[in-house]
């Protein structure tokens, strides 16, 4: 059977493409049907009888605010808000994402961070291993963007303000996957390594620094692109509460109230082109990092 | 002894005997006014003074050991906290803490540097070790919202939201009821279901697999949540808006793992299929289906704490006077910020006893996998 590798550029990407295509259709199509009955709705209320198939189509692809809106409405009113104003208005969704994308940068760099240390630490430790470890997989089953409102407010009231709060809830999201691969990868080495180091004498920080790290890169990367998809997401539900300020998810919640789907949808779009980026940007520097190591055929 | 329990019984020892010097109340009243913490106190030195002059006893048994010291930690706890509703705590208090603390941890690192071949010892040290653990986390909770008077607010203590809990069953249940038992249940059994039959249906065209996994995986990544608002404007406040948020989050999840569980299976093992004169059903069932089974419940582990996130998010955005999304967003706006604790106990739990579920699950169904055969 032929892998991913052996295939043509041209036969990997060809598929894609197809399903991309076929989901744009798929779209325009749900968007006719899902917006005809407020179509037809509105045609009766201005008394209009015998609207050609075109044009009804045509309408139902223009509405102010659709029950679906076409991918063509999302594309210009991201166009709208990206080109058409300025970085610093309110109204730019640029504006919004920049502050969306640096409360989950900065989540991500602590929860990585912590992540790698309570690895390190864990393997260290057999007490820390058989104690920790149980309850960090138990700190993921605690609906941290459930309660992600009741930690603004609080950190709030404390006077930690801005970004810090929201980018902790990035932190508890994205530390989990760095911490359980980072055990994983550090744990890597084989036997006849770590047997090595021992007949070089080296200390455990020896060990830790020339032979755990470096087997452990690939497993950091993974669950770093894990992490920093996350981290987005916990950015996101993080706006929620700040009462609709600024970010994409105040962008989302700010539409819902008045019904703008078009701009959820726009907020929605950015978000996942934001993500998208980011993953892609590590996968970058994991092929780059692994290139220099030599890990990489 | 290692040389960590020996610092750990060393602090331990000398903050129980600073405690015989330093105020035990902010007033600046002695340790004698509380007999509890005095017999404590006593304890942590007599351990100690066992532990110098008959280390032996650590070599010959750590199981009693252990439970000697973790004995004493827990006696200590319970005099501090006994001792921290009636009196104002300053410094000797703390000290005692940190002794009860380090008493903790010593009887962590004893009880995990044993090695027992006894199947039932183990599964209970595998089970004790990790609750020693959170039962200190908790002790020191509540010791220090009590101790610093941390305002209701910000942080009850847990004895305040157990407390709660025990007072509004009745408000928790039916909450659980709407979010969990009908948003998250029905939208993770029709996400998971319904990906994993689109996996089956993809797996038969080459060129289907190699357009969605893509598009798929990168779903996968994006932040999907955000759909809690739409599906909330389709389908109305009620519980079918958040299964539909569910379905979204678990079905590319499983798509992804099942397409990749599907591929598990070795050119030798499908040869070996082959020359059996295995249809395509059988060859299914046989044999790539259970090759497949690692990889669909990881995919049901990871969607099991997606799907609670998924319900109780859509509720921030319209529900009817129900769930337990819209409780946490309306108890805090209403200050009463143990009640959201009691919530999010519930959600914890709940999520904890679901993931047990599926890994408990997972151990009877791939029983034969190389990670669980040891």
């Amino acid at each position: 059977m032929a892998t991913g590798n052996d295939l043509r550029l041209i036969d990997r990407v060809w598929p894609v493409v197809a399903v991309v295509l076929a989901i744009i259709v798929f779209w325009y199509l749900a968007a006719v049907y899902l917006n005809t009955p407020f179509q037809r709705d509105t045609y009766e209320r201005a008394k209009v009888e015998n609207v050609s198939f075109v044009t009804h189509v045509k309408d139902t692809l223009a509405q102010k605010r659709p029950v679906l809106p076409a991918p063509h409405q999302v594309v210009s009113e991201i166009y709208d808000t990206t080109v058409k104003k300025k970085i610093t208005s309110k109204r730019s969704l640029i504006f919004h994402s920049w502050i969306t994308l640096s409360t989950a940068l900065l989540g991500f760099v602590m929860g990585t961070l912590l992540g790698i240390v309570l690895a390190i630490s864990i393997i260290n430790n057999r007490a820390l291993d058989k104690s920790l470890m149980p309850w960090i997989i138990a700190s993921q089953t605690i609906p941290i963007l459930a309660i992600a409102p009741m930690i603004i407010v609080v950190l709030n009231s404390i006077g930690i303000q801005g970004l810090l709060p929201k980018a902790f809830i990035s932190t508890y999201l994205s530390f989990f996957p760095v911490a359980v691969g980072m055990v994983k990868g550090l744990r890597s080495p084989e036997t006849s390594h770590t047997d090595l180091m021992r007949t070089y004498n080296a200390s455990s920080w020896q060990t830790l620094w020339k032979l755990r790290m470096p087997s452990a890169m690939p497993f950091l990367f993974t669950s770093m692109k894990v992490a920093i998809a996350i981290a987005m997401v916990g950015a996101i539900v993080g706006e929620l509460p700040t009462g609709a300020v600024a970010g994409l998810g105040a962008r989302l919640l700010a539409g819902s109230y008045y019904g703008q789907t078009i701009q959820i949808w726009s907020a929605l779009v950015m978000a996942s082109i934001l993500a998208a980026a980011l993953v892609a940007i590590v996968s970058l520097v994991n092929r780059l990092v692994l290139r220099r190591m030599g890990m990489l055929a | 002894m290692s040389r960590l329990q020996t610092i750990l019984i060393v602090f331990a020892a000398l903050c129980a005997g600073s405690t015989m010097f330093l105020g035990l109340t902010a007033e600046g009243y002695g340790i004698s006014t509380v007999p509890l913490l005095q017999a404590f106190t006593g304890a942590v030195l007599l351990l100690a003074a066992i532990c110098y002059g008959w280390s032996y006893l650590f070599m010959f048994n750590r199981l009693v050991a252990g439970a000697l010291v973790g004995g004493v930690s827990l006696f200590g706890a319970y005099g501090l906290i006994q001792t921290v509703g009636e009196v104002a705590p300053g410094p000797g208090f703390w000290a005692a803490t940190l002794a009860a603390w380090a008493l903790g941890w010593l009887c962590v690192e004893i009880l995990a540097s044993i090695e027992t071949r006894n199947n039932v010892l183990n599964f209970l040290l595998r089970l004790l070790i990790p609750v020693a653990f959170g039962a200190w986390l908790l002790i020191i909770w509540e010791l220090c919202t009590r101790g610093f008077n941390v305002p209701q607010v910000l942080l009850p203590s847990p004895s305040a939201i157990g407390d709660r809990f025990t007072q509004s069953t009745a408000t928790l249940w039916v909450d659980f009821k709407q979010t969990f038992l009908k948003a998250v249940l029905i939208g993770y059994a029709l996400g998971c279901g319904s990906g994993f039959l689109v996996a089956l249906l993809i797996d038969r065209s080459p060129f289907l697999k190699r357009g969605l996994l893509p598009i798929g995986n990168l779903v996968s990544a994006l932040p999907i949540v955000g759909v809690a608002p739409i599906m909330v404007m389709w389908f109305g406040f009620d519980w079918p808006s958040k299964a539909a948020v569910v379905v979204i989050m678990t079905f590319f999840p499983m798509l992804v793992n099942t397409v990749s569980g599907l591929a598990a299976s070795t050119a030798i093992q499908g040869d070996l299929m082959k020359t059996y004169a295995a249809g395509y059903w059988q060859m299914l069932f046989k044999m790539r289906l259970p090759e497949a089974l690692p990889f669909i419940f990881n995919a049901l582990k990871i969607n099991s704490t997606l799907a609670l996130i998924g319900a109780i998010v859509a509720e921030f955005f319209g529900t009817p006077i129900i769930g337990m999304g819209f409780r946490i967003s309306t108890e805090v706006g209403r200050m009463n910020v143990d009640m959201v604790w009691a919530e999010i106990a519930v959600a914890a739990i709940a999520g904890s006893l679901f993931y047990g579920l599926i890994t408990l699950l997972e151990r009877l169904c791939t029983f034969w996998h190389p990670s669980y055969r040891n």
